[in-house]
């Protein structure tokens, strides 16, 4: 093809859709070699290719974007590190630093020099989660990364094609489950080989020497893309606070997103300390996530790189748990983290375009992943020995999700990963790996927040084992005490919660047992709603009563529709129940103003 | 001696494409599709063709039926009034499908709505585990009482979804006797039988994509056969599967959702028999019309197969936006790219392609009805590789005005290009999409695309064909006879074959239990052989096993071909090193020390397909004198040059034509850029070569 420069603007397309495609086979090679139910059945991966100076050109669209906006800012450490004259052809590197990868100890990032005639041009790393890292094992009980497992420090993975057999021996024996930890390093490295490979067929086609130009064009173009998209909305200052629970005490995420002319920036003053637990967020996470939160909101369709995240400054205050320092817990930080993006879209929320509109912003939701974390055998359960002695050791690691917030125009999803974008393990697939017997996955009525959009709903999970023994249970969970809100009228979602069947209630967070003959019921949280639920039409509610998402009595008692046996609406009962809830509703609020006046005098 | 006609009938979106073989000749035929009553164009069709061949409808001995009638249920949402039946806990499952979102960063998408609602989903106690031992009684006073709803719904179809039938069917086959004998004419399906494989939602999907289009697939077929026996058509009549064999009517009739995208099949089995004819080892078959393209891989004459197909795409093609089916398929990529494809600029001020298309109604902006959009056959018609006077044999007179003020008004003005370079970027960024799913789609399989031959049909393919082929470092490209009709032409051609997969954990070690294993084979044959047999009769079969295998704590499993023969005890160690030499040339590297293992067993049992007319290509060093000349930008370089117009009717076997040029003909135009010469071969198949020059 022609490179006049007319035409260039073509060429570069072209070439920036290929770089696209090599990181997604990057990312599809690492799915589907790779060991860990997360890696293999989730996608909860990453990968990317960098330029010589730590820029992200592009993405996988296959990943999570905790992983995918972290990894971003990895590859410039290992550059510290490692500078880029100093390596050579078959050279990988590797670490799982908490705070120079991806959060936490069990995310291995990979970096690989791409050579092109003798000179490294590129570099393509990758992060997937491991199941074990050793030490207390995934939970947020350590007091100490020290505790949460194996280190690895930035290092190589191989010289020149040479694996360091030396750093797998020790990996070897210091996790739990080595084949799949060693598998999934293999895999990582692998997976960059075939971006290497077909970045260098890339290189060869179109007749370039470096990536120079075209990662200039990249990010000029992204740039550009993000400062008219931020130049459409109006400057100023927004502030939001959410409480959630925390571990020993609930946490304040509290934000000021200022939009400035050409930028935008969070400042996370005012949040909570760190927790002597291990819900302690690392920077690297918490720009992440936040990030993430502002550019589905503000300019979703602008490619994900390096120019685009410098359009969003994100930062925290010292002594913050979004701000975590070594060496303190950081295993479950996802739990914290992933609850940001809500923390953005309350301060989004009241921000208007320059023409004065609203944006498209969701209520909050269920936002943490609601995993299935169970153990069973000797030394997994905290029970006596004798009642263990004839129990499969097993480790369950299945990914599921509660309901996500209501849309601008549209109800939430249900039973759905928000931020993350993860699969789910299918339940048969964990039953053939473990004694686990799941009884009961199904929507959990009425926990989607009412509202004119309806919030998405949670699910309920009932469980135990084949075993006759007790099995543990590693809670992650939040949103048990403090429930995802609703926005401009609409309720709150349903708090999560965490039980045995037989009543007892257990902690949101934490490993805890479940005693033989119980069976674990994890009631998963509902989305917000958004708007006046009085005011959804009322066949959207008839509708929700048909399928189970809303009882026939909620419809009545929240929504003000009236349904007969066959769930149809009986529309004149209808018109006077919501005149009946709306005068209620009004009658509360005043005397709510009286009470207050009381309280004020 | 003259024997009996084979005859071809391939209902697409818009048109029925017939093929008639008889005696090494061959005859085609183009009708309009009748989408509602799709028997009509049929009948319309052979007809024409029959007339065209100068043939009786006795003289048919055979006839073979590819439709896109059971994807358009699916996708159109008009099966029948369908229940589901599933292992109490799990209504939702199918609603919830992965739980994830197929587009990070869009938080308005939604997931696929199931093929049933939730309130036509009813729940039955009972446990099968995953070793197949029952560890709860099936409530069969419930499948009972179900019954009576089902009844009094008035519902047609039924697919019975429970936990871990691929180990244990004794649930799922109690139930379907409760409902047959209180409901004998309700259509069932059992999810264990339609994919006795592990992963309930995946499992469940396909059964109820099943039992959604059975009752619509039934009635079509039954009243084909009786028109087509009121017209004299009376012979044996088989289908085409999805996975490219020939299946007896009945098979389909049970197992409908085996017919989805059954049509691109027949083209990737002219592609391989096309391959087979001039020995090209390593293909990739390239199937463009008028909404999307096709793109497949062959080596040594055989398409890769998958088990998964994921239908109706809503979301912009995207993967994970369809719904999940679990059945064998001839693996191939799809994507939104068709002459009628939609092209405009994004926010970042790139030309987007697709993958909404024009169609045929209003259809492009050049056809002159009503469409204004900037499609992709407008942007050939500014770049003048489309005749406006003889495109599809003349009947649609194209306005290269029109495409111009649509690609300027599109593209051009917004990128301040001229008419010319804004098509070339319409042209260049259509072919790149192709170009990197197919990538994709080679990585997928672990294979390269550099060094293949490329065989390019469907309407819209010889167009494109050669620029790809550059982009893919392919330095042959075939356009066969009849490119235009390529998938009924890859009908004639296909195999009487059946595919069964079980899911079956083994692991590769001293536990192996050679016998429990050659004892599941012998059932899966005879399963199988009763279906080929069918049709086969004592016809020679040819047996085909693959077992999926992986390393013990993997997730994905890869599809190896494994002896036919019955395993001793010892052959672990030799399935293990088969998997160890798969996994390394797939991946690059395989990991020291680690044991395999497999998760399921799949046999294909086929006829014999008819040995290829070997092709001849020698130049006979003759020239042509082309028909005409035409302005057209050679894509190779951009450049508007002068190029020689040849018609292909008019061109024998063994003429050699430089590139650039333009070779026509009734059903599709074949664009030989700068970088290629052309010739033709014996078999009259057009054969692009790489010219060093």
């Amino acid at each position: 093809m022609t490179d006049t420069s007319i035409l260039s603007v073509i060429h570069y397309q072209v070439m920036w859709d290929r770089l696209i495609s090599v990181v997604e086979e990057q990312a599809q090679a690492l799915i589907r070699t790779g060991f860990s139910t997360s890696t293999r059945e989730a996608g909860d991966v990453s990968a990317g290719i960098f330029d010589t100076s730590g820029d992200m050109l592009a993405q996988a669209v296959t990943g999570t974007p905790g992983h995918v906006n972290s990894m971003a800012r990895a590859v410039a450490h290992f550059l510290d590190r490692f500078p880029v004259d100093t390596m050579k052809p078959g050279d990988v590197f590797i670490t799982n630093d908490p705070w120079k990868g991806t959060g936490h100890l069990h995310d291995f990032t990979v970096v690989t020099p791409a050579f092109f005639n003798g000179a490294c041009v590129s570099l393509f790393a990758c992060t997937c989660h491991v199941v074990d890292v050793g030490g207390r094992g995934i939970g947020p009980d350590g007091r100490q990364v020290y505790e949460e497992g194996i280190y690895i420090p930035l290092m190589y993975f191989a010289r020149e094609g040479r694996v360091d057999e030396t750093m797998i021996e020790i990996v070897r024996g210091n996790v739990r489950e080595p084949v799949q930890v060693i598998g999934d390093i293999y895999s990582l490295a692998a997976c960059n080989d075939i971006g290497c490979e077909r970045l260098v067929e890339m290189m060869s086609e179109f007749g370039i020497e470096t990536l120079d130009a075209l990662g200039e064009h990249i990010l000029d173009k992204t740039a550009r893309a993000m400062k008219e998209a931020i130049a459409d909305i109006a400057p100023g200052t927004f502030h939001n606070t959410m409480r959630v629970d925390g571990y020993e005490r609930p946490l304040d995420l509290v934000a000021a997103l200022t939009v400035h002319e050409d930028h935008i920036s969070v400042d996370f003053e005012g949040t909570s300390a760190p927790s002597p637990f291990g819900i302690n967020v690392p920077f690297c996470y918490t720009e992440a996530y936040a990030t993430f939160g502002v550019k589905c909101v503000v300019a979703p369709k602008v490619p994900n790189n390096a120019a685009s995240l410098a359009a969003i400054r994100i930062s925290t205050p010292e002594n913050c748990i979004l701000n975590a320092k070594h060496p303190l817990p950081v295993a479950t930080r996802h739990i914290t983290g992933q609850l940001l993006p809500d923390v953005m879209f309350g301060c989004l929320s009241q921000v208007r375009t320059r023409a004065g509109d609203p944006l498209a912003v969701p209520a909050e939701g269920s936002s943490c992943l609601w995993n299935l974390f169970a153990m069973g055998g000797a030394g997994r359960v905290d029970a006596e020995p004798e009642t263990l002695a004839d129990a499969r050791v097993f480790n369950v690691m299945s990914f599921h999700s509660g309901g996500a917030g209501a849309r601008a125009g549209k109800d939430g999803l249900s039973a759905t990963a928000f931020p993350s974008g993860v699969r789910n393990v299918p339940i048969e697939i964990t039953e053939a790996g473990s004694p686990m017997i799941v009884w009961r996955k199904e929507y959990r009525t009425d926990s989607g927040g009412a509202g004119y959009y309806r919030g998405g709903l949670g699910q309920i999970m009932e469980v135990d084992t084949l075993d006759t023994a007790p099995f543990a249970v590693s809670a992650n969970y939040d949103r048990v005490l403090f429930p995802p809100r609703g926005r401009d009228g609409g309720q709150d979602g349903a708090a999560g919660v965490v039980r045995l069947k037989s009543g007892e209630h257990l902690r949101g967070k934490g490993q805890q047992t479940v005693p033989y003959g119980e069976r674990l019921l994890i009631e998963m949280p509902g989305g917000g709603g958004i708007g006046d639920p009085l005011q959804r039409p009322a066949e959207m509610v008839a509708k929700d009563v048909r399928e189970g998402m809303v009882s026939a009595e909620k419809a009545r008692s929240v929504y003000g529709v009236a349904l007969d046996d066959a769930h149809a609406v009986i529309a004149d009962q209808t018109e006077t129940l919501r005149m009946q809830l709306r005068a209620k509703m009004k009658q509360d609020a005043a005397e709510d103003r009286s009470v207050q006046m009381e309280t004020s005098k | 001696m003259t024997n009996a006609a084979r005859l071809a009938v391939d209902i697409g979106g818009t048109f029925t494409d017939l093929a008639l073989t008889r005696d090494g000749r061959r005859v085609t035929a183009k009708v309009l599709t009748t989408p509602s009553a799709p028997e009509q164009g049929v009948l319309t069709g052979v007809k024409a063709i029959l007339e065209k061949a100068g043939l009786a409808p006795s003289d048919v001995g055979i006839v073979i039926h590819g439709t896109t009638l059971a994807t358009n249920a699916i996708i159109e949402r008009k099966g029948a009034k369908t229940a589901m039946i599933v292992t109490d806990g799990f209504r939702d499952s199918i609603d919830m499908a992965y739980e994830n979102r197929f587009e990070q960063y869009d938080i308005m998408m939604d997931r696929p709505a199931p093929l049933v609602p939730q309130a036509m989903r009813f729940q039955a106690a009972g446990r099968i585990d995953a070793q197949g031992n029952e560890i709860q009684p099936l409530d069969e006073a419930k499948i009972a009482e179900i019954c009576d709803r089902l009844a009094a719904e008035e519902v047609r179809s039924v697919a019975v979804c429970f936990m871990h039938p691929y180990a244990n069917m004794a649930h799922e086959e109690r139930a379907r006797e409760i409902i047959s004998a209180r409901l004998p004419d309700i259509a069932i399906t059992l999810s264990g039988e339609v994919c006795p494989e592990i992963r309930e939602y995946d499992r469940w999907s396909t059964a109820l994509a099943n039992a959604y289009i059975q009752p619509v697939m039934d009635t079509y077929l039954r009243k084909l056969s009786v028109e087509l026996e009121k017209m004299g058509v009376d012979c044996p009549f088989f289908m085409i599967t999805s996975a490219g064999g020939l299946t007896e009517v009945e098979m389909a009739r049970r197992f409908p959702v085996r017919l989805v995208e059954s049509g691109p099949a027949g083209g990737a089995i002219l592609a391989a028999h096309v391959a087979a004819q001039s020995d090209y080892e390593e293909i990739l078959s390239f199937d463009m019309g008028g909404t999307t393209a096709k793109i497949c891989l062959i080596e040594n004459g055989q398409p890769h197969y998958s088990r998964t197909f994921e239908v109706a795409r809503e979301y912009r093609f995207l993967k994970g936006s369809g719904l999940p089916l679990r059945i064998p398929v001839i693996d191939m990529v799809e994507i939104g790219a068709g002459g009628g494809s939609i092209a405009r600029i994004d926010e970042l001020s790139r030309i987007q392609i697709g993958p909404d298309s024009m169609g045929s109604e209003p259809g492009p902006a050049s056809y002159g009805r009503g469409g204004t959009a900037a499609t992709v056959t407008d942007a050939n018609v500014v770049l003048g590789r489309l005749d406006p006077e003889t495109f599809a044999g003349g009947s649609i007179p194209l306005l290269p005005e029109r495409a111009e003020t649509a690609v300027m008004e599109h593209i051009g003005a917004q990128l301040e290009l001229d008419p010319l370079n804004a098509a070339i970027g319409i042209s260049e960024v259509v072919e790149e999409n192709m170009a990197n799913a197919s990538r994709v789609h080679a990585v997928e399989l672990g294979r390269n695309l550099g060094g293949r031959t490329m065989i390019a049909f469907g309407g819209a393919a010889p167009l494109h064909a050669a620029r790809l082929a550059d982009k893919l470092g392919i330095r042959r490209v075939v356009v066969p006879a009849s490119a235009g009709v390529g998938s009924a032409v890859g009908f004639l051609l296909a195999p009487i074959a059946y595919e069964i997969n079980q899911s079956r954990f083994v692991t590769l070690d001293d536990t192996f239990d050679n016998e429990a294993i050659n004892a599941l084979r012998k059932d899966m044959y005879a399963k199988a052989l009763e279906v080929v047999s069918a049709g086969a009769g004592d016809q020679p079969l040819i047996e085909t096993w693959t077992a999926d295998m992986r390393y013990v704590g993997q997730g994905h499993e890869v599809t190896v071909d494994i002896p036919a023969t019955p395993f001793e005890a010892e052959d672990h160690k030799a399935l293990h090193d088969l998997f160890v030499s798969y996994y390394t040339s797939t991946f690059g590297r395989s990991i020291p020390g680690l044991v395999s293992e497999i998760t399921g067993w799949s046999l294909r049992l086929a006829t014999q397909a008819p040995a290829p007319e070997k092709a001849r290509h020698e130049k006979n060093g003759k020239t042509v004198c082309p028909a005409g000349a035409r302005r057209m930008v050679d894509a190779a370089t951009g450049d508007m040059i002068e190029a020689p117009v040849y018609h292909r009717a008019e061109l024998e076997p063994g003429v050699t034509l430089a590139g650039p040029c333009i070779i026509t003909e009734e059903e599709t135009t074949t664009i030989v850029t700068s970088r290629f010469d052309a010739g033709v071969n014996s078999l009259g198949h057009i054969v692009l070569d790489w010219n060093e020059a």
